[in-house]
């Protein structure tokens, strides 16, 4: 099962890198969400992989889930669930503002 | 009780900075509030401390659970003088901002991302467990990002799409080496992450996790080949965004590199740390050409950002106590100039009306000494004595010497020519030259950028002019540093 979900976890981080290496800006914006999944996934695959066991440990359960990669998943799905957010409506504020949404276009020059 | 003062450096400025956004219109108002409490949490910082230096290291155990299962806060030496450095910027900028902030851009909530980031940074310093900095990372890069759109012009929304992409796609990378380390080592508190890594002899598993995690605080900081986002992001915002990103956000990842690679990544040195001396001498050349590559007063500053990183590497790549001095003294001098040198620029470019340097001369007619302060943090810069550039820079070379690392040592010195030559051309060529009668002089807003740049230069001195006084206490760091038990023992207490 955690092979499985690695190879998941992968293929979402791919996917995302390729997304991210795209020209338009909700691609991009695809492609960060996608690896923020992967990385997720991935959490969740290093605690072992149980299924129906509690996430505490008492004296007398034997089999029991690691309570912490839950807790740090929580964590970064929160923030990202933030970042992404913001990068939505930063990429339509810079998309209006500089009238084009192809990252190409929007190279710096040195001198503005 | 006493232990709940590791996280006041971080716990006042939240609560100050989530206040602030309650009267964010009334600007005197939250000026005044803002920069009373910054003095106040200075002074706080500046308490801790002390009562580090008497007392060793502060722990607090959050929630009362016990070391290795819940989230520890340290405030040792290193930490909190990198925090006291910080907040001595922050005082600078939040003195700095009311000249420099357009209207809007003050009541839009600056004051309180600027308490968020000191938050942010403050608590990436102070925290003794690796997911815990990775959220520290996320609110000081969270704050940094409505720092970097405030305003919002054109040139800061293309900017800032770049620096919020490389700077989520390290998080994310950074999420899953954390991920990959709990799978072997099964924790995240570095204390006890640093115990297992030694007890299995760092198998080469563990090395490839360590450089993983290189990459992902090198792209926070800036090393070669990573830093190519940096330098534009950095000055599309207003000088005293810029001058906290330039001085504070690069120093925090390295500082992490600091404190993972002198703790928990020490077994395999020739592999790890000898990358490290390779990129250090990499991110010293480029960096330095790049500074003299533009004309653009506010990028060759940014530029600069970039070789004081890579000296910085050389102190953890050559891995002795006085490498480590050497890495924490250039950390306290670069945030304290780095500060200077942007709020100078931004004085700069704002009395001369353009940044572009072939279209500004002869500025010390008008303003000397705007002119005569920017001499001395070149100078401060470089390394020339008795500055605190140099005391960093002839540490850090002893460091390497003592290594018998002499190429890095010539290549820092080589690259610290290129840097005073990249800032005197600013000097040259803005300050000197014919009086340039177009512009009319102003001289009352001189006079409010100068003065949060003196005090920081102030510092700059006493630190290379002092150095007697405070490099036993940074060199005792150094050994703290080389020793990583201490670190362990306080936290662990076995």
């Amino acid at each position: 099962m955690e092979i499985i979900m690695s190879i998941l976890a992968g293929v979402l981080f791919t996917t995302g890198v390729y997304n991210l290496l795209q020209k338009q800006m909700l691609r991009i914006i695809i492609g960060t969400a996608l690896i923020s999944h992967g990385a997720h996934l991935f959490i969740l695959t290093m605690g072992e992989l149980k299924t129906g066991a509690p996430p505490i440990l008492e004296d007398n359960i034997e089999l029991y889930t690691d309570p912490l990669p839950q807790a740090l998943i929580l964590t970064s799905i929160v923030i990202s669930f933030g970042v992404t957010s913001l990068l939505l409506v930063l990429a339509y504020r810079a998309s209006k503002e500089n009238g084009t949404d192809n990252m190409e276009k929007l190279r710096g020059n040195e001198n503005d | 009780m006493i232990s709940n003062l590791a996280a006041l450096p971080i716990v006042i400025p939240l609560i100050v900075g989530v206040l602030a956004a309650l009267f964010h219109k009334k600007l005197k108002l939250v000026r005044v509030y803002a920069q009373v409490l910054t003095l106040i949490n200075t002074g706080v910082v500046a308490y801790i401390l002390f009562y580090v230096h008497q007392n060793g290291s502060v722990v607090l155990e959050s929630g009362d659970w016990m070391a290795p299962f819940g989230i520890v806060l340290v405030a040792d030496m290193l930490s909190m003088t990198l925090v006291l450095t910080t907040n001595i910027v922050a005082i600078a900028c939040i003195f700095y901002a009311p000249k420099s902030l357009s209207q809007k851009q003050e009541e839009f909530y600056f004051y309180t991302f600027y308490f968020l980031l000191i938050s942010g940074v403050s608590g990436a310093f102070i925290t003794g467990d690796l997911f815990n900095l990775f959220v520290f990372f996320e609110v000081l890069l969270m704050a940094s990002y409505g720092l970097i759109v405030l305003g919002g012009e054109k040139v800061q929304l293309r900017e800032s799409m770049k620096y919020v992409l490389i700077n989520l796609f390290s998080s994310m990378l950074f999420v899953t080496t954390i991920a990959f380390l709990y799978s072997v080592v099964g924790t995240v508190n570095m204390a006890q992450i640093a115990e297992r890594v030694g007890e299995v002899e760092q198998t080469g598993i563990l090395t490839t996790i360590g450089i993983l995690l290189f990459f992902v605080f090198g792209t926070k900081a800036a090393l070669f080949p990573l830093y190519y986002w940096l330098p534009k992001p950095y000055i599309a915002p207003n000088p005293v965004i810029s001058a906290l990103f330039g001085a504070l956000l690069t120093k925090v990842g390295i500082y992490s590199l600091l404190r993972v690679f002198s703790l928990i990544f020490v077994h395999e040195r020739d592999v790890t740390h000898e990358f490290f001396i390779w990129i250090a001498a990499l991110t010293l050349i480029f960096g330095s050409i790049g500074a003299l590559s533009t004309n653009n007063i506010k990028l060759v500053v940014a530029y600069n950002i970039i070789p004081a990183v890579g000296f910085m590497l050389i102190g953890i790549g050559v891995y002795n106590s006085t490498g480590f001095s050497g890495t924490v003294y250039y950390l306290v001098h670069d945030m304290i100039i780095k500060a200077a040198l942007f709020l100078l620029v931004g004085a700069v470019a704002y009395l001369a009306g353009t940044s572009d340097l072939r279209k500004i001369r002869g500025l010390i007619h008008h303003y000397p000494l705007l002119g005569w302060m920017f001499f001395i943090s070149a100078f401060v810069l470089a390394g020339i004595p008795p500055f605190s550039g140099f005391v960093g820079k002839l540490v850090l070379l002893q460091g390497a010497m003592e290594a018998d690392r002499i190429i890095i040592a010539i290549i820092g010195l080589g690259s610290s020519l290129l840097i005073l030559l990249s800032v005197i051309r600013i000097f040259i060529r803005g300050f000197w030259g014919e009086k340039d009668e177009s512009i009319t002089p102003n001289r009352n807003a001189a006079r409010g950028f100068i003065m949060p740049v003196a005090f920081l230069l102030f510092f700059s001195v006493l630190l290379g002019v002092g150095a007697e006084w405070f490099y036993p206490s940074i060199e005792s760091i150094g050994d703290y540093l080389m020793n990583p038990e201490n670190y362990i023992e306080s936290i662990l207490k076995e």
